[in-house]
């Protein structure tokens, strides 16, 4: 197998940053240095050259919503994205509640443009009240386990699955923290929008009680415990409080809420509706405090994509979610790195190797040193590009970004020392 | 103007120029053959995704005052399927050649978002819990013809679920867009969470401002709501929050009393109270008709329109 040189760039792992090249051979790094010569070349000049990006909260969709995603479409977005390894969310027909059912998703990831990976359900049928089989589906891989697009809402369920996970080395029970009772109904975040526009509300104590909740589960048993999408002032502050006091959390919170508020909504346009809500500027601001300060560990896209008929519909009957993959690390860069907020270290410590070490990717995330698998990531942050729904490679359109112009876009992407993007443009 | 979506979509003067035509139809709707060929060969459609046989009724008798072809197109919503779009539907509708759609829709919003994808005008008749502009025109039309041209400083409670009401939504603004003083009257349980941005203050106890008012608005109780415990019981909602025939004694002789209908009597009007003398009930639904003829003819008249 030929050399392959990625030239010209700044090399970011969690050892720092530096000007170096990098050459790859066999799917590995073999060596970081100056002026390397290979049998081809990636030019670098003016990016950084990281390690591939890993979203702990993706949604592909398959099996059952292939008209809004396949695991090959998801994927080639991820790796356009510059991300090398995805964590799928089980909430599919039927859900990734069964070995069978894993084992088809990580069938059809096995040539897809990214490492795709999948969660397994909290309990059966993603129903809240018996235990899916955990174990069974952590001996096929699963370390992350989820009901994700629902919450475990059964105070004792959850306690149980904190309990039982203890056992599975390496799992973590992930939540989707929003009690079913007090958003029932809800559309949108609850507060001055809401009550202007007559869109039933779901409010931030939705979260924070279960936030609240689980932390004391997690303290009381012990167990690791992820919480998803983090998107309240509040729900910072019970994590930050948490770690303090030594319970084994973590968190994500999503660019869609460090970037969008709730006054999106006035326009009626569900492509704005998603589970959390868009929430206030004091939440907003309360994201990327936490993101500063690390109470927040990581930042995922709960990519969502939907069938362009299922937006049209009223806010209301839409369904929740928004397209996240092809346009996240722009949007790091945008609110987070250019104004001060994360250093280009600590963003890609975001959302490259603590999310990988969270899911337990230890072919993820670096460090870009010799013997490492190459899953790679090359950013360029300078390049200015308009968000076009129908040029995305997802098969879905519902991205809240569309017209705007990013400045910062994913130039190459090696999964495992292939080239999966090449100048912008999806190899597989 | 194009479509009637939100009340906000009017200042004061085009509120006011809206209330002087439907006084001009007013009379018109007076006379022996109560129609003029303002519209003739206009089309408008009636939407309704949700029933509403007063709503419905109000503006087709105003489109066929105005000359115009009315078409109904009526979508049970137990026929709303999850297969078509709400834009495949207004745009098939669209297809056969129409001015506008007159939209009552049980979802906040869905005639903005069909404004965006039709080039008919598009007229708001109630959506979700949003708005119901119609309706708060024809208050106003009402209060106009009872207390004068303006609402400078006059006292207004609307009384109720301000959380669920579309009316209120409406209402509150286009009182207080004419001046009136707008105070809203329900349990926390039926108020919105923050009212941050409306033109109002807010009260728990009617008795607390009863003697003060000028208007008693009065909205209909969801008997659905005590399910989602919003509030104990229909007795203890009245007992508190109802207009009895006790707490009507204690209105300013002047007073006037509204209600959008249709009433629930006993609940949040004695019926005695809903057929006194202080009552606008029925002539606010008489006129209805006048208030959707300014808006359609408005909407569609004099360079309006796009047939």
């Amino acid at each position: 197998m030929a050399d392959l040189v990625i030239r010209g760039g700044r090399v970011l792992d969690p050892g720092g940053e530096r000007t170096a090249d990098v050459r790859v051979h066999d799917g590995v790094v073999v060596e970081v240095g100056e002026h390397l010569t290979g049998d081809t070349t990636l030019d670098a000049s003016g990016c950084l050259v990281a390690p591939g990006l890993v979203d702990v909260h993706v949604h592909l969709r398959e099996p059952g919503m292939e008209d809004a995603e396949t695991v090959e479409t998801g994927a080639r977005a991820a790796a356009l994205g510059g991300y090398t390894a995805v964590v799928a969310m089980p909430n599919t027909t039927p859900p990734l509640d069964d070995p069978t059912v894993v084992a088809a998703v990580l069938a059809a990831g096995a040539r897809a443009a990214c490492e795709v990976v999948s969660s397994g359900t909290i309990t059966r049928g993603r129903a809240g009240e018996e235990l899916a089989p955990m174990g069974e589906l952590h001996a096929l891989g699963v370390r992350m386990f989820t009901d994700d697009g629902d919450c475990v809402a059964d105070a004792g369920v959850m306690r149980r699955a904190l309990e039982y996970a203890r056992a599975l080395p390496g799992a973590v029970i992930s939540q989707h923290a929003e009690d079913p009772d007090l958003v029932a109904g809800g559309a949108m975040h609850e507060g001055e929008w809401s009550s202007r526009l007559g869109i039933p509300g779901r409010p931030a104590m939705a979260e924070e009680v279960v936030v609240a909740r689980d932390v004391i589960l997690a303290r009381a048993t012990g167990a690791r415990l992820h919480f998803q999408h983090i998107s309240t002032a509040g729900a910072v502050e019970l994590v930050r409080a948490a770690k303090a006091a030594g319970a084994r959390v973590t968190a994500e919170a999503c660019p869609h809420h460090f970037t969008l508020t709730d006054a999106c909504c006035a326009t009626f346009d569900p492509v704005f509706k998603v589970n959390p809500p868009l929430r206030t500027d004091a939440d907003l601001a309360a994201i990327k405090a936490g993101l500063a300060d690390g109470t927040i560990d990581v930042i995922a896209t709960d990519h969502a994509p939907h069938p362009t008929e299922a937006k049209e519909r009223p806010f209301e009957e839409a369904p929740s979610g928004m397209l996240g993959l092809e346009t996240a690390l722009a949007l790091v860069w945008e609110e987070l790195v250019r104004p001060g907020v994360l250093t280009p270290l600590a963003a890609f410590a975001a959302c490259s190797w603590k999310p990988a070490a969270i899911a337990g990717l230890a072919d993820h995330g670096g460090p870009v040193a010799p013997g490492a698998v190459a899953n790679l990531c090359v950013f360029d942050p300078e390049h200015r590009w308009e968000v076009a729904p129908e040029r995305l490679a997802s098969k879905a359109r519902n991205t809240p970004f569309a017209g705007r112009t990013l400045t910062g876009k994913v130039r190459h992407t090696l999964l495992r020392g292939d080239v999966v993007v090449r100048d912008g443009e999806a190899q597989r | 103007m194009k479509h009637l979506l939100s009340v906000g979509d009017l200042d004061r003067t085009g509120i006011e120029q809206l209330l002087e035509l439907a006084t001009s139809f007013r009379e018109v709707t007076r006379r022996e053959i109560p129609k003029v060929p303002a519209l003739r060969g206009k089309v408008v459609v009636s939407l309704f995704y949700e029933d509403s046989t007063r709503t419905r009724i109000s503006f087709e008798t105003a489109a066929k005052r105005l000359s115009c072809d009315v078409m109904g197109f009526s979508v049970a919503s137990s026929s709303v399927t999850k297969g078509e779009s709400l834009r495949d539907t207004v745009q098939t509708i669209e297809a056969m050649g129409i001015d506008a759609v007159v939209m009552r829709h049980s979802a906040a919003g869905a005639p903005h978002r069909v404004a965006e994808w039709i080039d008919a005008s598009v007229v708001n008749a109630g959506d979700g819990c949003h708005e119901h502009p119609t309706q708060a025109l024809l208050d106003l039309l009402t209060l106009r013809h009872r207390i004068g041209p303006g609402l400078d400083g006059a006292r207004i409670a609307i009384v109720g679920d301000i959380l669920h009401s579309r009316v209120a939504r409406s209402g509150a603004h286009a009182f207080a867009a004419l001046g009136a003083d707008v105070t809203l009257v329900a349990p926390p349980t039926m108020l919105p969470s923050t009212v941050a941005g409306w033109p109002v203050t807010v009260s728990h106890d009617l008795d607390a401002v009863l003697g003060d008012l000028d208007v008693v608005y009065l909205l209909r109780i969801q008997r659905e709501r005590q399910r989602e415990t919003r509030f104990p019981s229909l007795r203890e909602y009245t007992a508190r929050y109802g207009l009895t025939v006790e707490r009507a004694a204690r209105l300013r002789p002047e007073a006037l009393i509204m209600h959008p209908g249709p009433m629930n009597r006993g609940v949040e009007i004695a019926a005695e109270v809903a057929e006194g003398p202080a009552s606008l009930i029925t002539e606010q639904v008489a006129n209805g008709v006048a208030m959707r003829m300014a808006v359609l003819y408005e909407l569609l008249g004099a360079g309006g329109g796009h047939g």
